[in-house]
């Protein structure tokens, strides 16, 4: 088999796997987990696009999350517009606040950019607060519809489940293509040596506004899907906790892997409700393990999955 | 002539780097730069490919002004570089360290790319097989899959030149090419610089290596303490009693 073959192979018994999983697992409460693991699957991709190809750190990207769901919230419960096109309309918004503030923060590099980040999101966490009369303020944003198409209503959670993962999968291809393409090595490119990479005719600048653009894009689509399936949002979910999250889920799972993303985000989803049994010890087990996992596992668990697949690998061919 | 440099000063601060100098480089040929340390080689390549900006003077292109131009847009019109330090691509493999260089050669967009349009698909292939050629250019290939930081010093140099040549330059700029490499690479290099010049590419290079500088270049420009000392062909240089007492210390 090819490398690119198998790559299909790989990519299709994922996404064949996650659509089956309803089929066997019917119970609510381990769905709505998966759906949440969708939603952060999303954002650790959306993030790891820039961080994890291009290098450029955002602290701030729960700013884009929060920003993709309370226009979906404002715009469907108080105006009543139809959640499709708002979805549209917020991810485009998303996009339109991170391309202008992009061009001048992504002249920033390491320390500076990470405060830059941490500025504006903390801005738009303020906003999300502040303005009580269109957000709710801290009390949170309630009667948000559910998504529908004709006649089916997303207010379970089987229907929330495919909606959330099929665009989610869809978001994983995507990126994956675009991370082998000549675009994907350009971003790695800056990653690894700006000054060579302009040299070889690559708009540093420019690429990383690009990319910094998409990744909001994408983070306003998992907002708004959140919105919808929550129907209730409140300003907690989209503070300064919330981005460190993310990057964490990027890192734990793998800077530079779209597959990474998933794990980080299935890990840092599901470990505080498996933690909870310690009741207040989980926040010192959870901490241990990220530092443990960082330290042994520098390329992130992807990096560990890796070396097993190559490990069988060779134990098969062997025989 | 395909490059002028006319009347190039550069201060950093109070210490002027390069004072008025200006010099020309003949389409197709080798021009070597060379000069004691601190001469102010390294500084009039940085001026040259757009990653300094000089005080006064300008640079030209097959005669269109290019100064102040950023690296990227004169990697677009063919004018490219390689770094004395070795600036590769480390986490890239070989393969896509050169890919890389054809950035401006290829075209697909952040759609084109994200959906695998067949345009992109193709354009994806010719990229991967014009690189490959690069590679067996430089005898790389069979290293192709190799982390770029893996390679040792000397194919790390190699790969440099590869990558700079998938740009199709016009003219390619070399940093001490020669730097740390041994003797049998040195003449592995020249070989190389030789069929790099047969392509009908412009060389310069700044270089310490006399032997290799004395046997390749066509043109030898001098620099000391950031004045342009005399520029010739390798004979008059080193018969050039102001080159020997620069370099010798004799005053």
């Amino acid at each position: 088999m090819t490398k690119e073959k198998r790559q299909i192979f790989v990519f299709l018994i994922f996404a064949l796997a996650l659509l089956t999983i309803p089929f066997l697992l019917r119970e609510s409460y381990l769905l709505n987990v998966l759906v949440f693991i969708g939603i952060h699957t999303m954002l650790a991709v959306a993030l790891n696009l820039l961080l994890g190809y291009a290098g450029q750190i955002s602290l701030g990207h729960a700013a884009f999350f929060g920003i993709g769901a309370y226009m979906s919230g404002i715009l469907t419960a108080r105006f009543a517009l139809d959640p499709w096109l708002v979805i549209i309309l917020a991810a485009v918004s998303a996009a339109a606040i991170a391309f202008i503030i992009g061009f001048p923060i992504l002249k920033l590099k390491g320390h500076y950019l990470a405060m830059a980040t941490l500025g504006f999101g903390i801005i738009f966490y303020i906003i999300f607060n502040e303005t009580v009369g269109w957000t709710g303020g801290p009390s949170g944003l309630s009667g948000i519809p559910n998504l529908q198409i004709g006649g089916i209503i997303f207010d379970n959670d089987m229907c929330n489940y495919y909606l959330v993962w099929i665009i989610t999968i869809a978001v994983m291809l995507l990126s994956i293509n675009l991370s082998q393409s000549r675009i994907g090595r350009a971003l790695r490119a800056v990653h690894d040596s700006e000054v060579a990479a302009r040299v070889m005719g690559i708009n540093a600048w420019v690429l990383k506004v690009q990319i910094f653009t998409i990744s909001a894009f994408i983070s306003a689509i998992a907002g708004s899907l959140y919105a919808h399936t929550m129907t209730f949002i409140s300003p907690a979910s989209f503070g300064f906790n919330f981005s460190v999250e993310l990057v964490t889920m990027v890192v734990v799972g793998g800077l530079g892997s779209i597959y990474g993303s998933f794990l980080g985000a299935a890990i840092l989803t599901v470990l505080p409700e498996f933690l909870r049994v310690f009741e207040d010890f989980d926040i010192i087990i959870y901490g241990l393990m990220l530092i443990l996992i960082t330290m042994f596992m520098p390329g992130g668990l992807i990096s560990g999955f890796q070396l097993l697949a190559q490990k069988v690998n060779l134990k098969t061919k062997g025989k | 002539m395909v490059l002028k440099v006319a009347n190039i000063t550069k201060a950093f601060g109070g210490l002027t780097a390069l004072d008025d100098v200006s010099l020309g480089v003949d389409a197709g040929s080798i021009t070597g730069i060379i000069g004691p340390n601190g001469a102010g080689k390294t500084t009039l390549f940085n001026i040259i490919t757009g990653l300094y900006t000089q005080t006064s003077g300008e640079v030209y292109m097959e005669n269109k002004k290019i100064s102040f131009f950023a690296p990227e847009a004169l990697a677009a019109l063919g004018l490219v570089r390689t770094f004395q330090n070795v600036e590769l691509f480390g986490q890239m493999t070989v393969l896509e360290n050169v890919m890389v260089g054809s950035h401006t050669k290829s075209s697909s967009g952040f759609l084109s790319c994200a959906f695998k349009f067949p345009r992109q698909i193709k354009e994806e292939k010719l990229i991967r097989e014009k690189s490959m050629r690069w590679l067996e250019f430089t005898d790389l290939d069979e290293h192709a899959e190799m982390r770029a930081d893996n390679l040792p010093f000397g194919k790390s140099r190699l790969l440099e030149i590869s990558r700079a040549m998938a740009l199709e330059p016009r003219v390619i700029l070399m940093d001490e090419p020669a730097a740390g490499l041994n003797s049998r690479e040195t003449l592995q290099l020249a070989k190389l610089i030789r069929r790099i010049k047969e392509l009908g590419i412009t060389v310069v290079l700044v270089e310490h290596d006399m032997d290799l500088v004395m046997d390749i270049c066509e043109t030898i420009v001098v620099l000391n303490l950031g004045k342009k000392l005399t520029q010739g062909t390798p004979r008059e240089i080193q018969e050039n009693p102001a080159v020997i007492s620069a370099y010798l210390g004799v005053s």
